[in-house]
């Protein structure tokens, strides 16, 4: 943990979003985390898709459960609401959230322990109710807060700090969530922040439940030879099909299309998701081909990276709710609870 | 060192390159502060020369730790021209060697310029007269009243080698109509000498001064403390080409003084045998200042005119054939590394060289010539320069510690207290600078961006986990594919616009075979990469510059405190 505070100082040609703010702007406390370790790394890409978005900084809510990467929130955006929740319901209190207020930008932080052991049926339910928010899995495959045991997306054969091979299957959040219906479903590196922030952005702008899994090294417990999520492995076994840009409505952004051609969709605001270099037959929004298209990568050692799907067309929970338009937290108190009489009146419905 | 009041510890640490840091400290023209790094992050650099005066001023005993000159000398005898900072130095560096220095002083006391032309109420008496004694006392056989009229005769008294350090003595003059008809029109450098050694004590109440450098800001000055109440500067030129430093010229309009731009002088107005006046034409100029078109002509009123427009080399008492060249300026040819003239064993430096410099230009002019002298004397050529030094020394003491202070003050340059207007005027040897206090000096030093701890990269220990990107508080660290300089600057982090200022570039990366590229030019050095590098791939060094002087290589040089 440094013993300074990162200094005021700032570069001269530094430039200033919509809301004439700086990149600066959109930093949190210093990090005690080891140094190294991903999960800054993936907080310095969430600080850079918010301050491009132009996203004021009172409009965001940080979500989070139990580990390492869930003390992240405190690390980005300092003028946010934030909650730390208890371990592995963050996604509860995330719907909580947005059913009151269905206006703010909800980031949700959460790690492979939080979301794949403890958690893995909020999640999943999360999912389900396609609530919007962004939620980040900072997935490094070890328990780092409590020195290094195996996590639930540990890859088979992967050692421990000691040498121990993993012998369980992990569980792949992602091919996990496109079963269970997800309508926003990518994967990312921490040491790949020109995919991960239009990563991110995009993940703001969807209408529903958006997954983001990276991968994130643990410096301290799983960077070592052995490990399939060190630094090392994560590049050699990583790859990069798709290039993924963000396009917000009424901005114009000239891309070098790939040889093998390109694929928009259209986001529920108006912005345009653009993946370049798509494979062949490689349809983002077809869920089947993008399963099988990912257990053929993951079966020849490849990790598969980038928005892999994305489906606009599906209700988030408010629509599916039918709630009303305005938050909740603005609709008058006399209108969100009627009195007693108005009770007695409905319970008289049912009689 | 100066943060930890360690004050005698920082003034001889200073005093080694700086020879005069209490003078210094008051008086220095700065050519360090427009250089200083501060200035990239915010408008003033940190006010390096007065700190210098903060150690000079709260030093305690210190003369025990002065260079002393051995008993047994080394049976060479060098002459000194002139006792000005440049021979000062001179017999600095060469009397702990063993030579036996004779000083040649026109005047009664020592100093050159340091006393003739800068006033009292910017430096103190006391602290010039006890900066020259540090050095004359080490057995300068000083002769004082004693002009060098004849070099010839000079060089037939059989001294291994001689100095020239009679600065830039004459005053430039200015013959336009009327000049020759009053006694009220003073050369500048000539009235300020006089001032000095008490020789004139009054001015009339109107003041004209013609020219806008630094001595005109002390003719102004010294003439508000004669009598003067109504004091003009008068510039021929717009104000973004005053020669005068930005602060002496703040330091005179505190003091009332008028600065007048745009007029250029015609005659001076003589009635009666008396002048009255002076007759300016008054201009406009086109936007770069180059040419100009006359107005109108306008006559101000004055008792006395002081003619500040510059300085001149003069040396009538060197004869042109013995062997001592001169180019077609009349001025000596003085090599610019060794400082000897055509002449072997004859040497120049300061003002006397190559025109009007100022007094740290000087010192470093007495540094070199000194080593050319000793390496004459010695048998060595005088072409051969002992090499600098540098050591470099990892400051990381443990985690998160580091054996230099990192915190980023973002205090503004503290300001210096003047002495009330009512009272400065009263005397005119009252210091109107009262120099920092202990809290304003431990705020000054803490804006030092630290320009000796350099940000070192081992490039082969880098797992690229982008920790000293993100922790980057100025944006100066990219990883990035290689690229030509030009393609490199425009895809870093923040754009590179410092031209001047070489990028880092790192070999190949081992995971990626991207490179690291630094742009230094914002960097603040809070070290905060290397604190957030898992493998120390980043680590702070200290890099200390070591400087040879006369007869001590950078090998024995220690700048160990004492």
């Amino acid at each position: 943990m440094p013993s300074i505070a990162k200094p005021v100082a700032k570069h001269p040609s530094l430039q200033r979003n919509k809301l004439d703010l700086t990149i600066r702007d959109y930093e949190g406390a210093m990090s005690t985390l080891c140094a190294g370790c991903g999960h800054d790394s993936i907080t310095a890409a969430i600080v850079k898709a918010l301050w491009k978005m132009s996203i004021e900084p009172h409009r965001i809510a940080k979500l989070s459960g139990i580990g390492c990467s869930s003390k992240t929130p405190t690390y980005f955006v300092n003028g946010a609401h934030g909650f730390n929740s208890a371990h592995g319901r963050m996604p509860s209190i995330a719907a909580g959230a947005s059913a009151a207020n269905r206006d703010l930008v909800y980031i949700g932080v959460s790690g492979d322990g939080d979301s794949l052991s403890i958690g893995l049926g909020q999640l999943c339910h999360a999912i389900r109710r396609n609530v919007k928010m962004v939620y980040v899995i900072e997935n490094n495959g070890v328990y780092g807060l409590t020195k290094g045991q195996f996590s639930a997306s540990t890859d088979i054969g992967s050692t421990s700090k000691k040498g121990d091979p993993n012998r369980m299957p992990p569980i792949d959040p992602v091919t996990m969530a496109l079963s269970i219906g997800a309508t926003f479903v990518a994967r990312s590196f921490s040491g790949d922040k020109d995919q991960l922030v239009p990563v991110l952005e995009a993940a703001v702008a969807h209408r529903g439940f958006a997954l983001i899994d990276v991968i994130s090294p643990c410096v301290t417990f799983n960077d070592h030879k052995g490990s399939t999520k060190s630094y090392l492995a994560s590049r050699q076994s990583m790859v990069r099909p798709i290039e993924t840009d963000f396009v917000p409505p009424a901005e114009e952004i000239l891309a070098q299309i790939g040889t093998n051609g390109v694929t928009s969709v259209t986001m529920h605001d108006g912005s345009v998701l653009r993946f370049t270099a798509v494979p062949k037959d490689y349809d983002p929004t077809d869920r089947g081909k993008v399963s099988a298209y990912l257990r053929e990568r993951a079966a020849a050692g490849e990790v598969v990276t980038g928005l892999l799907y994305v489906d606009e067309s599906q209700p988030d929970m408010h629509e599916m709710s039918q709630t009303v338009a305005t938050p909740l937290v603005n609709v008058p108190y006399s209108k969100l609870c009627p009195g007693s009489g108005a009770l007695s009146k409905l319970l008289d419905q049912f009689r | 060192m100066i943060a930890q009041g360690k004050y005698t510890e920082s003034y001889l640490l200073n005093r080694k390159s700086n020879v005069f840091p209490g003078i210094l400290g008051r008086t220095c023209d700065r050519p360090c502060e427009p250089a200083c790094r501060r200035t990239r992050v915010e408008e003033k650099p940190v006010a390096i020369c007065r700190l210098k005066r903060v150690a000079a001023d709260l030093k305690g005993e210190y003369k025990q730790f002065l260079p002393t000159a051995p008993e047994t000398k080394n049976g060479k005898r060098v002459a000194l021209i002139g006792a000005g900072p440049a021979s000062l130095t001179v017999a600095n560096d060469l009397m702990p060697l063993g030579y036996s220095v004779t000083l040649f002083e026109k005047q009664d006391k020592p100093g050159g310029l340091m006393r003739s032309n800068i006033p009292s109420f910017r430096l103190p008496e006391s602290v010039l007269q006890e900066e020259c004694d540090d050095i004359l006392e080490m057995g300068v056989d000083v002769r004082y009243n004693s002009p060098v009229t004849s070099m010839r005769d000079l060089l037939g008294q059989g001294y291994d080698a001689v100095f020239v350090g009679t600065g830039a003595p004459r005053g430039k003059d200015l013959d336009i109509p009327g000049r020759h008809d009053t006694d009220r029109i003073h050369i500048g450098i000539d009235w300020l000498e006089s001032v000095a050694f008490g020789h004139i004590d009054k001015i009339g109440e109107k003041v004209l001064i013609i020219g806008v450098g630094n001595t005109a800001m002390d003719c102004c000055r010294t003439s508000r403390r004669l009598g003067g109440n109504d004091i003009k500067v008068m510039a021929r030129r717009p104000r973004a080409y005053f020669k005068a430093s930005p602060w002496e010229l703040e330091d005179a309009e505190e003091e009332q003084v008028e600065i007048v731009i745009n007029h250029a002088p015609k005659r001076f107005v003589i009635e009666d045998g008396r002048l009255v006046g002076m007759e300016f034409e008054r201009l406009e100029w086109d936007a770069k200042a180059r040419n100009s078109r006359v107005l109108e002509t306008v006559i101000l009123p004055c008792e006395d005119v002081i003619l500040a427009i510059g300085q001149e080399n003069a040396f009538p008492w060197i004869e042109r054939e013995i062997g001592i060249e001169f180019d077609k300026w009349d001025m000596p040819k003085v090599d610019e590394t060794t400082f000897e003239s055509t002449r072997p064993g004859v040497f120049f430096g300061g003002d006397s060289a190559f025109g009007p410099k100022n007094i740290i230009w000087a010192v470093e002019h007495g540094h070199q010539a000194a080593i050319s002298i000793h390496n004459h004397c010695m048998g060595v050529p005088v072409t051969s320069r002992p090499p600098q030094g540098l050591n470099i020394v990892s400051q990381k003491m443990g985690l998160s510690e580091w054996s230099y202070h990192n915190d980023y003050n973002p205090s503004k340059r503290q300001k210096m207290v003047h002495v009330d207007l009512t009272e400065r005027f009263q005397k005119l040897n009252i210091e109107v600078e009262l120099g920092f206090d202990p809290e304003q000096t431990a705020r000054e030093v803490q804006r030092c961006l630290n320009c000796d701890i350099q940000t070192v990269f081992t490039a082969k220990r880098c797992i690229e986990c982008d920790a000293c990107i993100d922790i980057c508080p100025v944006q100066c660290l990219t990883i990035t594919r290689n690229g030509g300089e030009e393609d490199l600057r425009g895809r870093l982090s923040a754009p590179a616009i410092n031209l001047t200022q070489a990028l880092y570039v790192s070999d190949a990366l081992p995971q990626t075979s991207r490179i690291m590229a630094k742009d230094e030019d914002v960097c603040v050095h809070c070290g905060l990469c290397a604190e957030r590098c898992p493998t120390a791939a980043w680590d702070m060094q200290k890099s200390d510059v070591l400087i040879p002087f006369a007869g001590i290589s950078v090998c024995t040089n220690s700048y160990a405190t004492v």
